[in-house]
């Protein structure tokens, strides 16, 4: 016998050295003693190194007791958002076709919150590996009820068992996975035992691999103790697992049809559209030469609201491109109600000299009224000093807050006179443009033909803006005023 | 000869590898590490077959290393 020995097994190199969570560096995971998330990660690890993969692979932590993966991996990382791993799975395949994409999630993540991104990843084919961790709990929060949990199973909330009229039964969900067309490799596996661990090693190596080559989306279900919610010890946990767990979801492959593929180029599916054909589809402000006339006073926060059919997104929409075009930071956020003619509609656009954080505005410093019931509805929440812009034609009240500014315009009729029945928009905006000086006139004339649906109108709005100059001219006295009824057309009819 | 090198502080004294070894070459011994557990402790020389079923079913990436004689040829 020899005297010299070597390593035969021992920490994967796709592992970091030390697991430097809060601060401190450390060599242990977080999981408790005995949990499965430590065997299954080491198997991954393991595997990882012998296909020699770890400069390209992409690990996706979830939510739940392996939240924190990213500490562990010498891989890329991202910790997704509850049950979406899936989808930013998708979202990393189509932008680095090579990488190896690992998509791990637990029950709770997976078969609960995150039941529709994972069918849908599966349906598309995703070339992706899902390591579906199946605890039959959700370990992190303690111990809850997941999709996966055996009937009859006490948890915190199921404290009489799981009961099935009230419940429903547990979903398999390698089941679930095979019965849809585009998987091509299906399996459950356990690591209840040494026997279980070798075999899971062998699929998980084989799910790589079918990444590898390209063949499709692959999903291992491995059964996994989670000795702690369990109420269990460690040992007696794997026990109840082969006894129990593996009788309620049997292993074994589910679906296997890797040996007839051939390596599908996945560029040819999901070519990523060029730069030219995006911004041919898009065409809109990119084609305006950015040209900043003066600086914004401050943050236009800008609501427009009115019936459905007035124009009121396409206001913000003109507005919105009017921004983007002076190269200043946009954002539109449309609202309406579920009838797109007659109900009512409402839109929130922030033009900024700064990074927009929230598209949403609670409090306009702009409110362009359209209608009666808009006025009703949003007059209270605009800021104090404010703007409000009335479209007199229709709104029949005077403003009644004493601390903003208001201006009236008859909208609707001033662009019925230009023969135009749903313009009321494009005067509004012109007035807006007109009273804060927010961008040049010539801005809103470039921008009017990018938003503009009905080409063959495009004379009489570019005319319409005209008139609307001209009519706040007529009535500038009033509309340059900081008078707070102070109007550019109140007193005309 | 072959055997496990233990790294008792990353041992959290679950036991699993004590249950599986099928050479009975591990236990959980009375010392309590720097993490707070009873860690495991080898007792196999002469026995251990290096199989690594102990490292396998471990759930620390780091708490076992398996070490096998080299083969003279
Ligand atoms: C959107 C959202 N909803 C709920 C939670 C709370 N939450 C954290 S972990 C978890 C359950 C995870 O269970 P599972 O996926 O089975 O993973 P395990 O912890 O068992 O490994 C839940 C519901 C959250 N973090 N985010
Ligand atoms: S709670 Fe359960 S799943 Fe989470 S780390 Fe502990 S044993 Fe593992």
């Amino acid at each position: 016998m020899s005297e010299r020995t070597e390593v035969r097994f021992s920490k994967a190199k796709a592992f970091y050295d030390t697991f430097e969570r809060k601060g401190s560096g450390d060599k242990v995971t977080h999981y408790c003693p005995g949990c499965g998330h430590g065997t299954i990660q080491k198997l991954i690890a393991d595997c990882i190194d012998e296909l020699e993969i770890q400069d390209k692979t992409v690990f996706l932590s979830p939510v739940g007791c392996s939240v924190f993966s990213y500490y562990y991996y010498d891989t890329g990382n991202i910790q997704c958002s509850h049950g979406r791993a899936p989808a930013v799975a998708t979202g990393v395949r189509r932008t680095l076709p090579e990488a190896v994409i690992i998509s791990y999630q637990g029950d709770g993540d997976l078969a609960g919150i995150g039941m529709t991104e994972i069918v849908h990843a599966a349906n598309r084919g995703e070339n992706i590996t899902v390591i579906f961790v199946n605890n039959a709990i959700y370990g992190m929060t303690g111990g809850q009820m997941a999709p996966t949990t055996p009937m009859g199973q006490k948890t915190p909330t199921s404290p009489f068992g799981r009961e099935v009229l009230r419940d429903g039964r547990p979903m398999g969900m390698a089941e679930l996975i095979a019965s849809l067309s585009a998987p091509v490799y299906v399996e459950r596996c356990s690591v209840a035992t040494a026997k279980d661990v070798l075999k899971a090693r062998k699929v998980i190596l084989k799910s790589l691999q079918n990444q590898v080559d390209k063949l499709g989306f692959s999903f291992i279900e491995i059964l996994s103790p989670c000795p702690t919610n369990w109420g269990m010890d460690p040992v007696e946990s794997r026990v109840w697992m082969q006894e129990q767990l593996a009788v309620l979801f049997p292993l074994g492959v589910y679906k296997d049809v890797t040996t007839h593929l051939v390596a599908v180029d996945p560029g040819k599916f999901h070519s990523p559209m060029d730069d030219d054909k995006l911004r041919e589809l898009l065409r809109g402000a990119s084609e305006v030469p950015v040209q900043r006339s003066s600086p914004l006073p401050h943050t236009q926060l800008i609501k427009v609201a009115g019936f459905g059919g007035q124009g009121v997104l396409s206001a913000g929409e003109l507005l919105a491109t009017c921004g983007m075009s002076e190269g200043i930071q946009v954002s539109w956020l449309p609202s309406y109600g579920p009838e797109m003619r007659g109900g009512s509609a409402n839109v929130s656009v922030i033009l900024s000299e700064d990074d927009i954080g929230s598209p949403l505005v609670d409090h306009p410093n702009v409110f362009i009224a359209m209608n009666g019931p808009s006025l009703d509805a949003f007059e209270d929440a605009v800021a104090p000093g404010g703007l409000i812009l009335v479209n007199s034609a229709i709104v029949t009240r005077k403003v009644s807050r004493t601390d903003v500014r208001v201006v009236y315009i008859p909208a609707t009729e001033l662009a019925r006179q230009e023969g135009l029945l749903s313009a009321a928009n494009v005067v509004m905006v012109t007035a807006y443009l007109y009273i804060t000086k927010a961008f040049s006139i010539e801005t809103l004339r470039r921008c009017i033909p990018l938003v503009l649906r009905k080409k063959a109108y495009l004379n009489q709005n570019l005319a319409l803006v005209e008139k609307v100059l001209d009519h706040c001219v007529r009535t500038a006295g009033s509309a340059g005023s900081d008078e707070s009824d102070g109007s550019a057309g109140s007193e005309n009819g | 000869m072959n055997h496990v090198e233990i790294c008792k502080d990353e041992c959290k004294g679950c036991g699993v590898c004590v249950e599986t070894c099928p050479r009975d070459c591990l236990m959980i011994g009375d010392e309590i590490n720097a993490i707070g557990y009873q860690h495991v402790v080898f007792v196999g020389m002469g026995r251990c077959t290096a199989c690594g079923m102990c490292y396998r079913v471990c759930p620390e990436p780091g708490a076992l290393t398996v070490m096998a004689d080299v083969k003279e040829v």
